[in-house]
This record gives structure tokens, sequence and C-alpha cells, in this order.
């Protein structure tokens, strides 16, 4: 049997990213245009497919994070502590020279 | 034989809610179940159109003629995504259909029964696929995300055709003496194998498929759901059901006659009423159609 998977990726409506849908299995290219066309577009459910051979998929699946790269992640700021200190000092430079500024 | 640590990590995975990609590794017992059963589903919905095809020339009007072929390319493509799915996991198409068709693998129960009448195709676009989305939705849960990402687009079509079962009985109860009486006979001939479809009592605890997350939900409970979201619905259209035991108790459950197990098992296993000749059918259109694949992988070679 020389039929070939196909992986096909559908965009739902204009601006939407594609995303994956399935795959076919399909002998040919043509073949494939007619099956995805009726499998993910029949009922107008899709405005673009993308049909890709599996083989030119190139798959990355695991992401190792040696260094441990915090500072490039919102959960690498923990910013409770310092702020509640700096809110501490504000309040005591308040105290000594109070009405300063336009602060409310 | 004590399981290994790879397979007791991997079902203290899926138990926990995680999910198994096709790549990933897995345990034996866990590829041949999801297949087998995945298998069995893309059956059903090849099967479960030589019921109703058998209306196609004879649908009442010719709106009701379009519906019932556009649900039944839903469900042959369904069957072609379940069959991907199935190839994917190691099992080629071609060994399916072959199995199908000598019988070693199944389908479900209600595609074993012949449909008599219009009222049938009524019933079954309602009360079957209602029976079917309650169990599909429950498999959107499945471990092995592949098949729940193909249960999400089954369920999305599969809830035309609950609207046009639904309509399509509307309008015979609607109609004449005659009509209404078709819908009457045809629910007393579909109640017991609706009420065998969700599968024997098993607790959830004791079924292999909640073990490895395949299934989320025990069989009783697809069961109640079923007929707590249903029984009201035919009965508000001044419609019976056979079974003089069906109501629902204070606490909620339904109680039922049960029905007959060894039957269910005889059914599924080909002994149904119309099992062999449906399967006679499927024989005789694969072996027809074989020249057309020939030719078309003959032509793309």
């Amino acid at each position: 049997m020389t039929t070939r998977v196909y992986e096909v990726f559908r965009r739902e409506r204009a601006g939407a990213a594609m995303q994956h849908a399935g795959s076919i299995a399909a002998p040919d290219p043509r073949f494939a245009e007619i099956y995805a066309r009726e499998q993910y577009g029949r009922r107008g459910e899709s405005e673009a497919l993308w049909l890709v051979p599996r083989e030119a998929v190139q798959e990355i699946d695991e992401f190792v994070d040696e260094f441990d790269l915090k500072y490039r992640r919102v959960d690498g700021y923990s910013l409770k502590e310092r702020l509640k200190e700096a809110r501490e000092l504000a309040g005591a430079s308040l105290r000594e020279a109070p009405g300063g500024g336009d602060r409310p | 034989m004590a399981i290994d640590t790879q397979t007791e990590e991997f079902l203290a995975h899926v138990q926990a809610g995680g999910l198994v990609e096709t790549g990933d590794w897995m345990p034996d017992e866990y590829r041949k179940r999801v297949t087998k059963f995945v298998e069995m589903h893309a059956n059903s919905e090849l099967m479960g159109v030589l019921p109703e095809r058998d209306w196609i020339l004879r649908a009442p009007t010719l709106q009701r003629k379009l519906a019932l072929t556009a649900k039944i390319q839903d469900e042959v493509g369904h069957a072609q995504l379940l069959y991907r799915v199935v190839e994917d996991l190691g099992k080629p198409r071609d060994a399916c259909l072959d199995d199908l068709i000598a019988g070693k693998s199944k389908f479900h129960n209600v595609f074993h029964y012949p449909t008599k009448t219009w009222g049938d195709v009524g019933v079954i676009a309602w009360l079957v696929d209602a029976a079917a989305i309650i169990s599909q939705k429950a498999l959107l849960k499945c471990s092995y995300a592949p098949y729940a990402r193909i249960m999400r687009k089954i369920c999305w079509e599969e809830s035309f055709h609950i609207l046009h079962g639904r309509d399509v009985i509307l309008t015979l109860v609607t109609g004449t003496d005659g009509q209404r009486e078709l819908v009457q006979e045809a629910l007393d001939r579909w109640w017991e194998p609706l009420m065998m479809f969700h599968g024997n009592p098993i607790p959830a605890e004791d079924d292999p498929m909640v073990h490895w997350r395949i299934k989320s939900q025990a069989n009783e409970e697809a069961r109640q759901q079923f007929l707590e979201g249903y029984v009201p619905q035919v009965w508000e259209l001044g419609l019976t059901l056979p079974d003089p035991n069906l109501r629902r108790g204070e606490d909620g459950v339904w109680e039922y006659t049960e029905p007959d197990w060894e039957r269910l098992m005889a059914v599924v296993s080909g002994n149904g009423p119309a099992s062999q000749e449906r399967l006679a059918f499927r024989r005789l259109s694969r072996t027809e159609v074989d020249w057309v694949s020939r030719t078309v992988l003959a032509a793309a070679a």
C-alpha cells in the first residue's frame, strides 16, 4: 500500500494561527487535497489548510533549562519583599517631610 | 509477574491526568487496549451507516434525503479519522477492514439490528446518537491524546445529528396517528438495544479501561446520564417505553429491568438479527470496490 501520511493544519478564521487538526493518508497530493477538504473544510469550519507530509515535520520535544535562566521568565522576579521595603522607606521619609510634592 | 518500573511510572502518569502521544513509550497492554477500543469505535462508525443507508432511497422528502446523506458522510468520515488513529498505533487500515469482515473484531450492538421503518431512522438519529454522545463526551478526557483530539471534531458533528433526529421525531409525533405509531413501535424495538448500549454495570474500579484512563466514566454512570437526560424527553411527547420497572428513584437513580448481558455478548459476537447481513454487505462492497483502490494506487504510484 503506497499511501503517505499528511499532517493537516487548519486556520479557523482570518487572523487565527494555523493549528494542527489531524492527519490523513493519501496516495498522492491530489487525493490528499480532496480528503483534507472533505475532512476539515466541508462545513466551512476552516478558511485555510496546510498539508505537510509527515516525514517533513522536524520535531523537537525536549527542552532542558540547564542553567535555570529564571531572569528570562516572570517567575524569576519576586518583587514583594523589596516593594514592601521600598514602601516602608518611603513612608519613613514622608513622616520626616510631610506634605511634600503633589502626592495625593 | 511484577510490573516493571517504567510501566508503574506510566500508570501513575495517566492516572494523575497525564496524556500520551503517539511517539511516547507505552506498555504493550495499554497500546493493545487503546488500539482495540478505537478500532471498535471506527468499525461502529463504518457499520453504523448501513442501517441508515437503507433509507436514503426511501427518505420521505428531498430535504430528509439530503440530511441523511450528510449524516452518513459524517460517520464514514469519523471512521476514516479513527482508522488513522489506529494506524498510528501500529495496525494498518487494511488489516482493520479485513478483521472486520472476517468477524474477528467487533462493532457496536446497536448496529446489529434492522431498521424496519422511517420511525427507526428517527429513533436511531435521536436516541442512539444521544447515547453515543454521552460516551463520546467522556472520551474527550481519554489519556490517549490523539484520540481525545479527534473526539472533539466527532462530538461537534454529532450535535447536528441529534437535532436532525429530534426534528424527524417531532415531525412524526405531530403528524397522523399512523406516523405517531411508527415512532412508538420503533421505540419499543430499540429500547432493549439502547439499554444495553453502555455495557454491563461493571464498577469503575474493576474496569481495566478506567484503570488506564482510556475511559473516564463507568458504564452505569453513562446509562444513568442517558436515562436522566432522555426518558423525560420521551415521556413528554406522550410516548411510552416498554419497561414496567422503569422509574426515577427518590435518590435520583433510575431503576430499570436488567438487560440480558449474555444476549448482548451474543449480539456483538455476530449473532444479532442483522449482524450477518451487514457483514455480508461490507464484504461485498470491499471486494466490489477493490478495483477502485488498485487503480487509484497504481495511477498515483
